[in-house]
Order: C-alpha cells, then sequence, then structure tokens
C-alpha cells in the first residue's frame, strides 16, 4: 500500500536498513548450512500473532496468556540485541463468531511468522481451516477440546492436555477420591465445555446420574439447582467457564446442596471465588492440565506458563534459523525440552505427549494456586 | 399415548414447585424493569431500548456503595446484617439508574420529540444510547485514566483489590465483594423459601402496588395518564408534557434501580453487558402483559419468570429462552395487545 513517492523512498530506505541489519545478524548466526535464505535474521524484527481473548467474559484468562508471551519475547529480546521479535496481539474476546476475521487478518500479514493461540477451542475450530490452509504455524497454549487435533491440521499444536485426559482424570478423582456415587453433570454447551463435560460422564458411567446445559451468560440458575438436588447427586461436575461455574456454585450452596463442587480449567480463576463468594466456593475442586507456575516465575495466571513455553518453541525456532513456515513447522513437530509447564514432545497430530492433570482447591477463601495435587 | 403427567416432567411435586416458585423470583426482578419499558411506552409510544442499560447502571451503583462504605474485602454477610449498606445501595442504585434515564431522555429523545422525529428515528436513538451507555461502562478504567483518577478510582473501575495493569479489566465481571448469604426460613411443598427471595418478591410487589397508586391518585399520576391519553389535548390543558416525560423517565429508571438492587443481592455479580438479557426478558413481559399498562408489567414479569422456569424443567436449560418467546407470541396471536391489554392512558382513577 505504497501511496505516494515520499512514502515509496521511506520504504526504500527502511528497507535497506533492515536488509543490513539481517545480513549482520545472519552472521552472527552459527547456523548457516541452510543456504542463503535459512539464516537466523530472517525471522528477526517480524511478529508472533496471539488470538484469543482479551476482553470480555474470560478476557483475563487471555491478558494470562498475553503476559506469559510477553516475558518470554523480553527474555529473548533481551539477549537478542540485534534479532527482536515482538507480538501482536488480536482480541477475539473468546468468541468463535469473531475469530475468522481475525485469523484473516494474520495471514495476511507478512509481519507474522507464527500463532501462539487460539486461546479457546471454538475459535480454534472455527480458525483451524484457514490457518492450515495458509500454512502459518500455531501453537495454542489453551485450546483443549479433543476433536481439534483430529481435523488433520497438520499446523496445529498444542503445549496442553486435551479434554480427554482431563475429563478422565476428573472423573476418577470424583468416584475415587471424593467417593461420588451420583454425579451430576452440566455444561454451557461451548465446544471446549460439552467435549470436557461428555468425558466425565462417559468415564462416570453408571456413577453419572444425569446431566444438563445452561446457557452463556445465564445468571439463574434456580431451574438446575433445582434439578440436581431432586436427583439427589453428590457432587457437581461443570463444564465451562468461571462466570457461569461460581455463579452454580453459589446458587447450589445457597440451595443447601452439600457436595463436591467441581470444575475444569475454564473456572480455575480467582475469578471464581470472587463471584461465587467466599462461602460458596470453598472446598471447590477445579482441575487443570497445568501445574503452578516455578517459583520466581515473572507471570501469573492460568495459562501463563503454556503461553511461556509456546512462545519459546517459535524463538527456538528463529534461533535455529528456520525461515519458512514449513521450516517452523517441521521444527516444532521435531521439538522436545522442558518448559516450565511441564516436558514438551508433540505427537504426529500436535497434541502434546505428556500432560498431566493437577486438582486445585478453595481453601480458606481463596484459590490455593500454588498447592494443587496431580490426579493423573 | 398417555398424557404426560405432572411427575413424568417435573420429577417430583416438591420439583413442581421449586422451578413455580424459584421462576416467580426471577419474574419479579424482570417485572420492576418491564416497569421501565411500559410507561415510556404508554406516554410516548416508543420502546425505550436504552432501558437495559438504565438498569446495568444501578447494577454497578450497588457494587460501588458496598465497595465505598464496606471497602474490597470479601466477606460473607447475612441480609440482616447487609442491610443497612443495602439501603444505602438502593438509595444509590436508584439515583443512579434515574440519572441514566434523565441524561438518555434528555440526549437521546428530548431534541427527537421536539422536532417530531418519527419514531423509528428515535428507536435507533435509543439503541446508540444504549451501546454508548454499555461501551462507557466497559471503558471506564480508560476514561479514568485519562482524567488522571485511575489511582484514585481503581477499585471501582477495575476488579476489586486488583491493580490496573492490563486493560479490559473493566469489561470482565465485577462482584460485590460483600456475598450476601441468604437464610432459610420455612419450607413451602419443598421449596426453601430464604429470606433473600421473600425480600426480592415482596419488595417487588410493594413497589408495583406504589407505583400503581401514584398513577392512579396523584397530580402527577394524572398528568401522566393525561399526556397517554391524549398530549395534545393535555398541553391545552396546562399539562408540562416535558415535566411529564421526565417524570416518566425518572420513575421508570428509579423502578431499575431498585430491581438492579434486588438483582445484586440474589446474584453479585454484573458485567457491562448485564443488562441485555434482562432487558429483552423485561420487554417481552411488558409486551405479555400488554405493553403501557403497569399491572400487565407486573402480571407478565411473574408470568415469564415461571413459563422459563417451567421450560428448563421440561426442555432443559437451554430451551428457556425458546419457551418465553413461544409463549409470548401464542399470547399475542390470541391477545394483540397483551394480557391486560388496556393502556395507561385507560386506566382508571
Amino acid at each position: 500500500m505504497i501511496r505516494s513517492k515520499k512514502s515509496l523512498t521511506t520504504f526504500a530506505a527502511l528497507a535497506s536498513v533492515a536488509a543490513l541489519t539481517l545480513s549482520a545478524c545472519g552472521s552472527s548466526s552459527d547456523n548457516k548450512d541452510n543456504g542463503d535464505k535459512g539464516s537466523a535474521s530472517a525471522l528477526c524484527g517480524k511478529n508472533i500473532a496471539f488470538l484469543g481473548a482479551l476482553t470480555g467474559d474470560a478476557g483475563a484468562l487471555g491478558q494470562n496468556m498475553v503476559n506469559g508471551i510477553k516475558l518470554a519475547l523480553k527474555e529473548h529480546n533481551d539477549k537478542n540485541a540485534d534479532c527482536q521479535i515482538n507480538v501482536k496481539t488480536f482480541d477475539s474476546q473468546g468468541d468463535p463468531k469473531n475469530a475468522p476475521a481475525l485469523a484473516t487478518q494474520i495471514i495476511n500479514d507478512d509481519t507474522i511468522f507464527g500463532l501462539v493461540g487460539p486461546g479457546f477451542s471454538g475459535e480454534s475450530l472455527a480458525t483451524g481451516k484457514t490457518f492450515f490452509e495458509a500454512g502459518l504455524p500455531s501453537i495454542s497454549p489453551s485450546a483443549t477440546n479433543v476433536t481439534i487435533t483430529k481435523q488433520g491440521w497438520t499446523t496445529w499444536h498444542r503445549v496442553i492436555g486435551n479434554d480427554d485426559a482431563q475429563g478422565t482424570a476428573d472423573a476418577g478423582y470424583l468416584t475415587g477420591t471424593v467417593g461420588a456415587k451420583k454425579v451430576f453433570v452440566v455444561d454451557d454447551g461451548q465446544d471446549y465445555s460439552k467435549g470436557l463435560a461428555g468425558k466425565v460422564k462417559d468415564v462416570l458411567g453408571a456413577a453419572a446420574v444425569d446431566s444438563d446445559q445452561i446457557a452463556v451468560k445465564q445468571t439463574d440458575m434456580s431451574a438446575v439447582v433445582t434439578k440436581i438436588n431432586a436427583a439427589g447427586a453428590d457432587a457437581v461436575f461443570y463444564g465451562g467457564y468461571y462466570t457461569e461455574a461460581g455463579l452454580l456454585a453459589k446458587a447450589l450452596r445457597q440451595s443447601g446442596f452439600k457436595g463436591t463442587f467441581m470444575s475444569g480449567d475454564g473456572a480455575e480463576d480467582p475469578n471464581f471465588v470472587t463471584v461465587a463468594g467466599k462461602d460458596a466456593a470453598e472446598g471447590a475442586v477445579l482441575s487443570a492440565p497445568a501445574g503452578p507456575a516455578p517459583s520466581g516465575f515473572g507471570a501469573t495466571g492460568l495459562y501463563a506458563t503454556q503461553a511461556y513455553d509456546a512462545t519459546n518453541i517459535f524463538l527456538a525456532a528463529v534461533d535455529a534459523g528456520k525461515s519458512t513456515s514449513k521450516e517452523i513447522n517441521d521444527f516444532i513437530g521435531s521439538y522436545t525440552a522442558d518448559g516450565v509447564s511441564g516436558p514438551i514432545a508433540f505427537d504426529s497430530n500436535g497434541d502434546i505427549k505428556e500432560s498431566k492433570i493437577y486438582a486445585y482447591f478453595v481453601k480458606d477463601g481463596k484459590l490455593d494456586v500454588a498447592n494443587p495435587t496431580a490426579i493423573s | 399415548m398417555t398424557p404426560l403427567t405432572l411427575h413424568e416432567l417435573f420429577g417430583n411435586f416438591d420439583s413442581f414447585t421449586n422451578f413455580t416458585l424459584g421462576g416467580l423470583v426471577f419474574g419479579a426482578i424482570y417485572a420492576l424493569i418491564a416497569l421501565g419499558y411500559t410507561m415510556v411506552y404508554g406516554v410516548l409510544q416508543l420502546i425505550n431500548f436504552a432501558h437495559s442499560e438504565v438498569f446495568m447502571y444501578g447494577t454497578f451503583a450497588v457494587a460501588w456503595v458496598f465497595i465505598l462504605l464496606h471497602g474490597t474485602d470479601q466477606v460473607s454477610w447475612s441480609l440482616g446484617h447487609a442491610l443497612p449498606i443495602l439501603l444505602v445501595a438502593l438509595i444509590g442504585a436508584m439515583a443512579m439508574s434515574a440519572g441514566v434515564a434523565l441524561l438518555l431522555e434528555r440526549v437521546a429523545y428530548r431534541p427527537l420529540i421536539n422536532k417530531n422525529a418519527p419514531k423509528l428515528i428515535a428507536l435507533i436513538s435509543a439503541i446508540g444510547a444504549s451501546f454508548a451507555l454499555s461501551e462507557a461502562m466497559g471503558l471506564r478504567d480508560k476514561l479514568t485514566q485519562k482524567i488522571g483518577l485511575a489511582d484514585n478510582l481503581k477499585d471501582y473501575v477495575s476488579k476489586p483489590g486488583v491493580a490496573i495493569q492490563n486493560m479490559g479489566q473493566a469489561r470482565d465481571i465485577y462482584s460485590n465483594p460483600v456475598t450476601i448469604v441468604p437464610k432459610h426460613l420455612f419450607n413451602i411443598f419443598g421449596y426453601r423459601v430464604t429470606d433473600v427471595d421473600l425480600m426480592i418478591v415482596v419488595s417487588a410487589v410493594l413497589m408495583m402496588v406504589a407505583l400503581d397508586q401514584v398513577v392512579r391518585r396523584t397530580r402527577f399520576g394524572r398528568g401522566i395518564r393525561a399526556v397517554a391519553q391524549d398530549p395534545e389535548a393535555a398541553a391545552l390543558m396546562g399539562v408540562n408534557s416535558t415535566r411529564v416525560v421526565q417524570g416518566t423517565f425518572l420513575i421508570g429508571g428509579m423502578m431499575a434501580g431498585a430491581a438492579a438492587t434486588l438483582y445484586m443481592t440474589k446474584i453479585g455479580s454484573t458485567q457491562l453487558n448485564a443488562g441485555f438479557l434482562l432487558g429483552v426478558k423485561a420487554f417481552t413481559a411488558a409486551v405479555m402483559g400488554g405493553i403501557g399498562n403497569l399491572r400487565g408489567a407486573l402480571l407478565g414479569g411473574l408470568i415469564l419468570g415461571v413459563a422459563e422456569s417451567w421450560g428448563s424443567a421440561v426442555f432443559g436449560d437451554t430451551w428457556r429462552d425458546v419457551v418465553a418467546f413461544v409463549l409470548l407470541v401464542l399470547i399475542l396471536l390470541v391477545r394483540p395487545s397483551g394480557i391486560l391489554g388496556e393502556a395507561l392512558g385507560k386506566a382508571r382513577a
């Protein structure tokens, strides 16, 4: 989009400066066997994209991820003054309806060589084909729906265990550790929620007494609470995010429900306690396919460690001198390292090979993020 | 096929009363919001689509009053303990909602009414005002930063007790730090009646009765009815119609503020878009009961609340809205002017 002669000359000047910087950067690299185009320089000055919710109901989760990305970039950029990588964020508000337009913007932006995201499962399913056809490698820190990696999108990866692993562990925890005999399963109808709650229900088998679905943004939980109490449930599993999870836990406790309340990683957020209130949240079990961040880690919140690790994979690709999308993608496929969130290696579908599921507890009116129990 | 029994539909009789009475509680809140729609329609024959935001500002006012008077410590209080602050919050929410409603009238409606603009234009203006109000709430962190008060007001623009580091905090869910824990009073056929539920239903009905009496018996109420019946004749008889319209918005706003207080007592959390769904429901309730009719708004709200609850009992919670809207269509097919379809102007003194 060069509109005038003046900007053309500016552009030319910039381009020559860039070329100089690139060659300087390239010569410092020890990885020159990829030929002229494969020097480490090629990606310097370019961007990683983030696609996910930064505002809206689940905005806090996206903010956590961006903090993780920024931390990884800062560490890299501080060490490599001649090779700065930055992040461009695209706010989908977590809504699959917003994501496709942003995906088009991302693939048309030549300065973007990789994507950390999409944040959620719904938007991942809505954009996977676009990114796959454009060949843009992506690593999601948080999208856990099982079906995403069954679509044959070879550019799609995630550094987090999928919902099958979490659902199996959660169901085992409810029937084993909790000793629940009648579990009522509720979800909010979104891709992530249905997947996780469905898996829990399958594994529970006869111990799943009944199930129901609520709507996102629903605040009146009285009907589903009545059903739960009428079913005589001794535990409730909720698949969804913290706002509705908090409201459901609150309405349940206020109706006199004494059983265990459990939910997954979408609800594992301090906001859960804020919404439910201290008393109603007390004793709730929130699982996540992620352990606590190591002490001294500079970004806080759920998914920050995963986003940090995902970003580091791209940065490792930059440092290894990869430049084309295919090279980066192959690099990700064969990447193995110990990240801050755990050991990282991908199977042929893009799923992480090894994942541990943790149960977090609400204790003394606070979500205890530091002391989870491994449940798988 | 044997006809479905109550047992098959609802589980058992205890569950049936639970669904019914649980629905009534939300129905009462719908009814209070519905008043704002119905009064403005009665007087101006236009739908105030920004009324949902009037309610939403009220819910924030409730949380703000609690933060102002209590602080940001998360605590659980009984209704009795919270009552003094709750009463202040009620005044705060009514003032806030009434203020927003008056602002709406002044900015979004009066210029159009004075120019005799078509009703459709006023409708568009209302939708625009609704977006503007809701986004202003979502951008309140930025707005306070612009005027340099972000540090002083951080508990009010961001999550209580959380520093403003990230943009978008103002758009996230915002909770009252004081959780009001309902106390179980007694059972009606297995329904656990709590003090909070009782307070919601009783105060909603009391406020409705009071308002109904104001409209029927006072001089101001006569003015409202006169303008609703025939604005020109009312003006000829010396009724200041601008004042009457203002008063209508004021009362509608105050009722929305009261609804917001009851809503926050039960739910405790709000968000910039919290008014949208409730607004749609309240509007449905107003139309169902007969728009322009105060008693219709009460009846419509309660029926809608119960219908939704039954709907989610029989078909599942995701179907509650479908049931509510199908019911609306059915009622309008049989009675196009709503259940009590008598206009505000025709209400007899």
